[in-house]
């Protein structure tokens, strides 16, 4: 581990929304190439840990210090769809381009670069067919595919996916685990939501598990802690994964 | 007809009107599919009316360059709805739908009040339905229109594709650093100047209907969002020349005109939507 860098560091963590706090005292450490599995019931503060990560809210205490050369603005970002892109006319094309906005900054249009970017991230992901397509008429696992590869055209050290197999099948959900494990592998770090404890156990290197009680460590630190043991029963024997 | 047309055409306040109708119209169609999307069609309606209550206070006033009034005070609601809007603790759409009556009925009472015309319900009606205020434009009128149509045009096309990241995903821009903030505001500022603009060509009770139906019907036909862009402003500005031309063959009043023939064009692109799509 010593030779690894730590690229997020969270120290006596306080998040929540107007004085409330959602979790309180939480403290890990995400190292470069690491893939982090945050679990927890619904409500938890998963998510708010992911804005507050993000940047997009403050915590209440505690500080978030960022190392390894890594800016708040450079962790790509996969998030949950919105209401609005269910009905957004917008090109694939679009969307993977509008990953390049904060190299772009305040040039009206995007240069030769940015645009050969996108490209590279279509193909990665291979999308580059559905180029001129909606992105509301792709199925759930195609658009989670345009939406990884703007994530990537944002930033390539780190990426944080918020649920990116909620709604997809089981299929899907299989290939989009896959598609995570190669980024992973190519030195990408990950932080990744999830609901599902035993494919979390099964891809992840480290666990955070949110709940009343707070667990952070390895994967295999967390089979063998009771929360682990606990809620990997309840999920029907994973634990062979 | 033809005649009827050309001669009317030699007219200056006829060019005026068709000058000023096709460039409002190509301004209010740019933000309407980031307005429709966004959920921010009521804060267009809101807006104009507020600038009916501002028109009234600048008529009693007695001001002779309205906009000096009308202007600022648009704009700084527009500040104020989009900022209520954003905070979840108070209702943003009761806030709007409040400040909407309010400013029409404070305008209303205002005008009753103070007006010296011996035609009051006649100048109330022009004013929300613009029944006549386009062609009795002045030059100066014309020039500030044009001026202020360039602005909003210059600073959409700078900003297109800022608008598309907060349009579309204002999470994922917020989390790469975009000041979305900022763009909002620049977003709820160009639609308050877009709303004062158009007041004059269809009155403040119909402008929605330009910022929307350009909108909803070019998203019925295209896919991406440049040409859903296009296709509302090639819309907006048709539909804006029919209405201007027929209320002047016709006789009808021409805000109302320019809606109908929107309403008619966004059947036809339903229909256009409901064959490809099959």
């Amino acid at each position: 581990m010593s030779e690894k860098r730590a690229q997020i560091v969270c120290k006596a963590l306080s998040l929540g929304y107007e004085n409330q706090a959602v979790v309180e005292d939480l403290s890990f450490t995400v190292h470069s190439g690491d893939y982090l599995c945050i679990v927890g019931e619904n409500g938890a503060g998963k998510t708010t840990l992911m804005r507050t990560l993000l940047g997009l809210i403050e915590p209440l205490s505690g500080e978030i210090v960022i190392g390894d050369g890594l800016r708040l603005n450079e962790i790509g970002y996969l998030p949950q769809q919105t209401e609005v892109q269910k009905d957004f006319p917008a090109s694939v094309w679009e969307v993977v381009l509008s990953g390049c906005q904060a190299r772009k900054g305040l040039r009206p249009f995007y240069n030769k670069e940015e645009k050969k970017l996108a490209e590279e991230m279509m193909q990665k992901m291979q999308i580059e067919n559905f180029r001129g397509h909606c992105y509301r008429e792709l199925s759930g696992g195609q658009q989670q595919r345009v939406l990884l590869a703007r994530a990537l055209c944002a930033a390539r050290k780190i990426l944080l996916l918020d649920e990116p197999v909620s709604g997809l099948d089981p299929k899907v959900t299989a290939q989009m685990y896959q598609l995570i494990k190669e980024l992973n592998e190519e030195g990408i770090t990950i932080i990744m939501i999830s609901h599902d404890i035993s494919a979390a156990v099964r891809y992840a290197s480290h666990i955070l598990h949110i709940s009343d009680h707070i667990f952070f460590g390895t994967t295999e630190e967390y089979r063998n802690s009771k929360t682990g043991q606990f809620f990997l029963s309840m999920e029907g024997g994973a634990v062979d994964a | 007809m033809l005649d009827k047309l050309i001669m009317y055409l030699e007219y200056p306040f006829v060019r005026y009107a068709i000058i000023v109708g096709v460039l409002i119209a190509l301004c209010s169609s740019l933000l309407g599919v980031t307005l429709v999307l966004k959920r921010f069609s009521f804060i267009g309606d809101g807006l104009s009316h507020v600038a009916f209550g501002a028109l009234a206070i600048a008529s009693v006033l007695k001001l002779t360059q309205k906009m000096v009034l009308i202007l600022p005070i648009t704009v700084l609601c527009a500040v104020l709805l989009l900022r209520t809007g954003q905070n979840t603790k108070i209702k943003g759409d009761a806030m709007i739908a409040m400040l909407s009556v309010g400013a029409l009925a404070f305008g209303y009472m205002l005008m009753h009040l103070f007006s010296t015309s011996t035609n009051l319900s006649g100048d109330v009606c022009s004013t929300l339905f613009g029944s006549t205020s386009i062609l009795t434009l002045t030059a100066g009128e014309v020039g500030l229109c044009i001026v202020l149509s360039i602005v909003v045009l210059s600073l959409f096309v700078i900003f297109y594709h800022k608008i598309f990241d907060v349009t579309f995903d204002e999470n994922f821009s917020r989390a790469v650093g975009t000041k979305t903030d900022i763009y909002n505001l620049l977003i709820a500022v160009i639609i308050a100047v877009i709303i004062v603009l158009a007041m004059n060509l269809v009155g403040s009770l119909l402008i929605s209907a330009l910022i929307i139906f350009p909108a909803l019907s070019a998203m019925r036909v295209f896919k991406s969002f440049l040409s859903v862009t296009i296709c509302s402003a090639v819309f907006s500005v048709s539909g804006a020349l029919i209405g201007i031309l027929i209320s002047i063959l016709a006789g009808t009043p021409v805000g109302s005109t320019i809606v109908v023939a929107d309403a008619v064009l966004f059947a036809l692109f339903c229909l256009t939507g409901a064959v490809k799509s099959r």
